[in-house]
């Protein structure tokens, strides 16, 4: 008899055609999916030539997305994209995407049904774990593993414990994924979850739209989660259906099964929260940090760079300006999504409102370009990190929160929440 | 493997992105890489760190991205070995597939100070402080990933495994 396993056990335990797995165990799982970007491919490019092999394992199973210092942002990042174009071609990778197809990896993977429910997915980037959301097990790797396993279509894994997370009750008004996400983060520290999949549960969570799920999971790995997870459900089928050219597998942990922890979380008490400098754990309640000025505003990336996180801001920033000394710089997620924000009208309300907006790319999120700040300067953006540097001078400062209190702050010029600018 | 340095000692939650900042991430070039390892958060380490120094750190070290150009420029930069209390798990997977030794010692995190002289043995899982005279256990890696170091990182292991096949 089977024992009880959790989703990401059970995930695994397919992927290296066992019967069940325990955690703490050492597996060889099957890729699904293995994914780099500009700046993460030329390390396992070059790994791969250094040991002298020539094939890929399968080029319809890898995907190349340039996205960080893309569109280039100087002769070396040119160098480095060109590189990666130039394996894409030799190897005959159908899933390369560069400026004008791309867009943020993890905003444009599962809009593409790319990955879906019960995959296997490795990724040359710590967000990967944003797909848990689709209820596939997905984790970030460097760009080694990522070499190896663009050889051999396997990776090897370490099976997590799983600490579940369970959200009660319905979110105040503008609340959203970003918000629960810092929150928990806030209770656990950046090492809470270490090794851990971190499933999110409970009836707040089935009434999340995708948008919400994705956020969550993708910050996983700032509490040092293995992988964020989602059971699917009829929001998640109702997503890949018309996007996924393959059968999704379908899993569900079993209640008996061992959990490392559980909290029970009242989401209707979760306040708009806001991460101060320079720890994603740092998470307070946004109406504490008024007296907060900033120098800019970041709307985008791989957290909040879809379009329901677009027609968050722009409900806010609709019919009004941002402040004088406030940059503000939108960057839809994707081609897909610019383009549908167009159609909605919520680009012209941004460019009414005197804010940038950008082709997708990751940008300034993580101090690449698009958007970088001077000494001094600070910003609230609706990325995911904000180490010391991670925007810019190493005395500048980021603040995480959602698209809400990021279009709201544009507004006001200091840290500020929607009721502030919507009464 | 033994290694013998001087300590250079952090706090907890040293990110990926203070190792090695996203700005010098348009370079694969290990000794380019090196020249800019712990800017963010120590910008004179560079100037100061010799071949064979130890770095030692507290909970969680190399949290945040998964930059494998991270351990990289630690290793490039004539770091032996870093010995933490934890370590963030991309990182430490990462450090093990390029060569660069790592170990889990959260004893030695409490006491060892910037300057002391550290002995460090990977196979025993031991750390000895020789300014303080004192001794310390560790975790050794699991034999899994011991093959791996063995063979001289994952791609080597990988081709190795690739030819028994």
């Amino acid at each position: 008899m089977v024992a009880a396993m959790t989703i990401t056990e059970k995930i695994l335990a397919r992927a290296c055609g066992l019967e069940e797995v325990r955690s703490g165990e050492f597996i060889n799982a099957r890729l699904d999916l293995a994914l780099a970007n500009d700046i993460t491919a030329p390390l396992a490019i070059q790994e791969l030539e250094a040991a002298g092999i020539g094939k890929v394992w399968d080029p319809e199973r890898i995907a190349l997305v340039c996205d960080h210092f893309v569109p280039n942002k100087d002769i070396k990042s040119a160098e480095q994209a060109k590189r990666v174009r130039e394996f894409a071609r030799h190897h005959g990778i159908t899933h390369f995407y560069d400026v004008g197809r791309m867009g943020i990896e993890h905003v444009i993977l599962p809009e593409m049904g790319l990955v879906g429910p019960g995959d296997v997915v490795i990724g040359a980037d710590s967000h990967t774990c944003t797909y848990g959301a689709l209820g596939a097990f997905a984790t970030g790797v460097g760009s080694t593993d990522l070499a190896a396993g663009m050889v051999t279509g396997e990776v090897w894994l370490r099976v997590p414990e799983t600490m579940r997370f369970v959200y009660h009750g319905s979110t105040d008004k503008y609340v959203t994924g970003k918000d629960l996400v810092l929150d928990t983060i806030g209770r656990i520290g950046v090492d809470g979850a270490l090794y851990s999949a971190m499933e999110f549960t409970g009836e707040t969570i089935a009434a999340m739209p995708m948008s919400g799920r994705f956020t969550m999971c993708n910050m996983a790995i700032e509490a040092g989660g293995k992988n964020g997870i989602i059971e699917p459900d009829e929001v998640t089928m109702e997503y890949c259906s018309g996007r996924m050219r393959r059968e999704p597998v379908l899993f569900s942990g079993d209640r008996e099964a061992d959990y490392a922890s559980v909290m029970e979380i009242d989401a209707a008490s979760i306040k708009l929260q806001v991460s101060k400098p320079h720890l994603p754990s740092n998470a307070v309640a946004a109406e504490e940090l008024a007296d907060i000025t900033v120098d800019q505003v970041v709307i985008g990336s791989c957290t909040n760079g879809r379009l329901d996180d677009l027609r968050m801001a722009a409900q806010v920033l609709k019919g009004r300006k941002v402040h004088a000394d406030v940059r503000t710089i939108v960057i839809p997620g994707s081609q897909r999504v610019y383009q549908q924000a167009m159609k909605e009208g919520l680009v012209d309300i941004f460019i009414d409102a005197e804010a940038a907006v950008s082709t997708p790319t990751c940008g300034p999120c993580l101090g690449g370009h698009m958007g970088i700040l001077a000494a001094g300067e600070r910003c609230v953006a609706t990325t995911n990190r904000n180490f010391v540097g991670r925007m810019g001078h190493p005395q500048s400062e980021v603040y995480l929160a959602g698209p809400f209190v990021a279009a709201a702050t544009a507004v006001m010029g200091h840290i500020a929440v929607p009721e502030e600018v919507l009464a | 493997m033994i290694f013998e340095g001087k300590t250079h000692k952090y706090g907890r939650d040293v990110d990926t992105d203070v190792i090695i900042p996203a700005r010098y991430l348009n370079t694969t070039v290990a000794d380019e890489l090196a020249a800019h390892c712990m800017e963010d958060i120590d910008k004179d380490f560079i100037g100061r760190v010799e071949p064979g120094d130890i770095i030692v750190a507290e909970e969680n070290f190399g949290c945040g991205s998964s930059r494998e150009q991270a351990p990289v420029a630690i290793k490039a930069s004539g770091v032996s070995c870093v010995v933490a209390a934890s370590f963030a798990r991309i990182f430490y997977r990462n450090a093990i597939n390029i060569g660069l030794p790592i170990l889990v010692c959260p004893e030695a995190a409490l006491e060892v100070e910037t300057g002391d002289v550290l002995k460090v043995n990977l196979d025993e899982g031991e750390v000895a402080n020789l300014t303080r005279d004192k001794v310390y256990r560790a975790d050794r890696f699991p034999d899994f990933m011991q093959e791996i170091v063995a063979d001289g990182g994952l791609m080597n292991h990988v081709k190795k495994r690739m030819a028994e096949a």
